[in-house]
């Protein structure tokens, strides 16, 4: 127990440089996956023919393919036709748009589960459809949606270990990289998992402060 | 064209490597979680804080991260499993922590009537589990569990980071030798993508088939 | 010229006919109260009033505008106002948000204007003191005034109510119909749809009965509530007199 203390110690500087680039590439994925959710699911709930079906194929085709695939793809393929992206700029934009997918389903579960007596008296005060989506009913959506958040939130802490195989300097890569130095590996993966362990937990409950927060009384 | 139709060949031996792995680990998670939904449930204090404790530790630590514990980690204290072997263990125990929450989640779905009526008919604890609750929470399983079987699927695509040639990982070995890579990661996620879209559809269709009134229960997204 | 018109309006919901041809007029000021059996197609015909329910064929007239043909919906129905029977308050937003957003977010005037056209109507319908509460916490009876506040804060030229008595447990009923005949006295132009028979016949200038998806008989109170010409009238009355 001391000689892992010793290691976690030892490790610490350098891991806690890897969970910066983790929570960078979680934070900014949820942010841009959210933009991406609240368009597609709108389309898949209030769109016409098309954008619907684009929507829809969109949301299946990553939900139904892994993430490291999508990552692979972005981060190996993409020079082939002259576009060269950072392994961070790459682990970035899949997990976003991986992310877009899922919170895509979230909202749009949300936006169902708005009665529809609120779009009526909305459109019957003389709203758009659009001024009411963005008004009424997507207020009240995002509500819903709070708890999905930190489902998903933590998911992307999690598999944003996946940058590290493309070079990612990100918590688990750096694990790796002071293991091979030390040959500590069981030490080393334990304080890498210890601290996944540490953050989630913490992000697990600031959130729930928060949903306590912008909580309204009926929702 | 040539070197499609033997690429092809190629990823079709992945993808076999891909759903065994997927189904073994799918198993041995379903072992381990039937014992802590179980535990979390009808356990005492201390079996229950375990096995809570056990379900919430392994769901917050990344499967890369698991499957390097279980390959590098355990060699160090003199147990060394091969990559394959190693995959389906951390997939496994992985695994038994979401399936372990499906399971509780669908036990204490089956409602208190359901039980006080089975009681009142002189069932013992053991029978109102084997007739009444058992067979209702299984029901309510089905959704979730196919949830799963696509979240391990798409999972043991991170194997390839131990060196198991399954799908993702044959298909870099084309793309070290072809240099087309869209061309052939691209097939690997379509492969994918239609055992996780057939899956899902097949059983979203027996589920209509089988479906008694009133019981029709939509999975988890992903956990 | 008639504030509205409303001329051979025909609706069907696949191969059910609801609407078969209705045809009324309404003058400013007035109170027309729609009474009939449920399912008669009442509530369809207030929502093809507004084109919250698009009519297969027929016209709606607004001071001579037709709001099936218009291009800006939006803009005429700023003018008509709607009370549900399931109230439908922004669930998400407080009393005073909930009547201020359509003066403010529809009809852009500034925040301040809006409030206080907000804080007036609340007044009006009694409830200044819960502005801050929001719907969850109010009672059916409150809900519901904080619905017809709502409708008047946008000043429309008629309001349409919806059943809006009938989501309401029986205590509660006649704090809305209060509001309502208050309504009425000053001049607001009023289309009903209720089953509160004593109500319809101290407050409407003309009742509408209505079976079937046609207007089967219209005329003063004292006419359709007392001497009714149509036997189909007679018949439905005398039911309700039973219960």
């Amino acid at each position: 127990m001391s000689h892992f203390l010793h290691v976690f110690i030892q490790g610490f500087p350098l891991l806690i440089g890897g969970l910066k680039f983790t929570l960078i590439l979680a934070s900014v994925s949820i942010v841009i996956g959210f933009i991406i959710g609240v368009f597609i699911a709108i389309e898949r709930v209030y769109g016409r023919k098309i954008s619907y079906g684009l929507s829809t194929a969109y949301v299946e085709i990553i939900r139904g393919t892994p993430l490291l695939v999508q990552l692979f793809i972005l981060y190996f393929s993409l020079p082939q036709i002259g576009i060269h992206l950072s392994p961070l700029a790459a682990a970035i934009i899949s997990f976003s748009l991986n992310s877009g997918a899922y919170q895509a389903e979230y909202i749009r579960g949300a936006l169902q589960a708005v009665e529809k007596g609120q779009m009526r008296a909305a459109l019957s005060l003389g709203m758009t459809k659009w001024q009411a989506v963005r008004m009424v009913i997507l207020p009240q959506a995002l509500r819903k949606v709070l708890p999905s958040w930190t489902n998903e939130f933590v998911y992307l802490i999690k598999y944003t270990s996946l940058a590290y195989l493309v070079g990612v300097p990100e918590l688990t890569a750096q694990g790796e990289f002071f293991a091979s130095r030390n040959f500590e590996f069981m030490n080393v993966f334990l304080s890498v998992a210890l601290l996944y362990l540490i953050v989630i937990f913490i992000i697990t409950w600031a959130f729930s402060a928060v949903e306590k927060r912008v909580r309204v009384p009926g929702i | 064209m040539h070197f499609l139709s033997s690429s092809i060949a190629v990823l079709l031996n992945g993808t076999w490597v891909t759903v065994e792995l997927t189904v073994t680990s799918l198993f041995l998670g379903t072992a381990v979680a039937v014992f802590v939904a179980l535990a979390e449930v009808y356990g005492n204090i201390w079996i229950k804080i375990a096995a809570t404790a056990y379900e919430r530790i392994i769901r917050s630590i990344p499967i890369l991260v698991i499957m390097f514990i279980i390959f590098f980690g355990f060699p160090i204290v003199g147990i060394r499993f091969d990559p394959f072997v190693a995959a389906i263990i951390s997939l496994g125990i992985r695994s038994s922590a979401y399936q372990s929450q499906i399971f509780r989640g669908s036990i204490l779905a089956v409602s208190k009537g359901q039980i006080l009526a089975a009681k009142s008919l002189g069932m013992n604890g053991r029978q109102t589990f084997l007739y009444i609750t058992l067979p209702q929470a299984l029901r309510f399983s089905i959704a979730p569990l196919t949830n799963e079987f696509t979240i391990v699927l798409k999972d043991t695509s991170i194997a390839y980071a131990l060196g198991v040639t399954e799908l993702l990982r044959e298909g870099t070995y084309i793309v070290s030798t072809t240099y087309e890579p869209l061309l052939i990661y691209s097939l690997c996620a379509a492969i994918y993508f239609v055992i996780t879209f057939g899956t899902n559809k097949f059983v979203s269709s027996m589920e209509r088939r089988f479906s008694i009134p009133g019981y029709e229960i939509r999975g988890v997204e992903r956990a | 010229m008639k504030l509205l018109e409303v001329k051979n309006l025909k609706k069907s919901f696949g191969k059910k006919e609801i609407l078969k041809g209705i045809s009324f007029n309404m003058d400013k000021s007035e109170t027309i109260v729609v009474i009939g059996p449920s399912g008669t197609g009442k509530s369809t015909m207030l929502s093809c009033i507004n084109m919250l329910t698009k009519p297969d064929s027929g016209e709606v007239l607004l001071e001579g505008e037709d709001l099936v043909k218009t291009k800006n919906i939006e803009k005429m129905r700023q003018k008509i106002g709607m009370v549900f029977q399931e109230f439908n308050l922004f669930n998400h937003l407080t009393v005073l948000d909930n009547v201020r957003i359509g003066p403010w977010k529809v009809k852009k005037i500034s925040k301040d204007a809006a409030t206080e056209i907000a804080l007036k109507n609340l007044k009006k319908v009694g409830l200044e003191d819960r502005a801050n509460a929001y719907p969850a916490e109010l009672s059916g009876g409150q809900k519901q005034r904080v619905g017809i506040a709502r409708a008047l804060a946008m000043e429309p030229d008629l309001i349409l109510f919806d059943e809006p008595t009938s989501a309401l447990d029986p205590e509660l009923v006649g704090e809305v119909l209060e509001v309502m005949k208050k309504l009425a006295q000053e001049g607001m132009t009023m289309l009903i749809v209720t089953h509160e028979m004593s109500f319809a016949r101290d407050i409407a200038d003309r009742i509408i009965f209505m079976e079937n998806g046609y207007i089967v008989e219209e005329g003063t109170p004292d006419k359709i509530l007392f001497h009714p010409e149509k036997d189909r009238t007679r018949e439905f009355l005398a039911k309700f007199r039973r219960e």
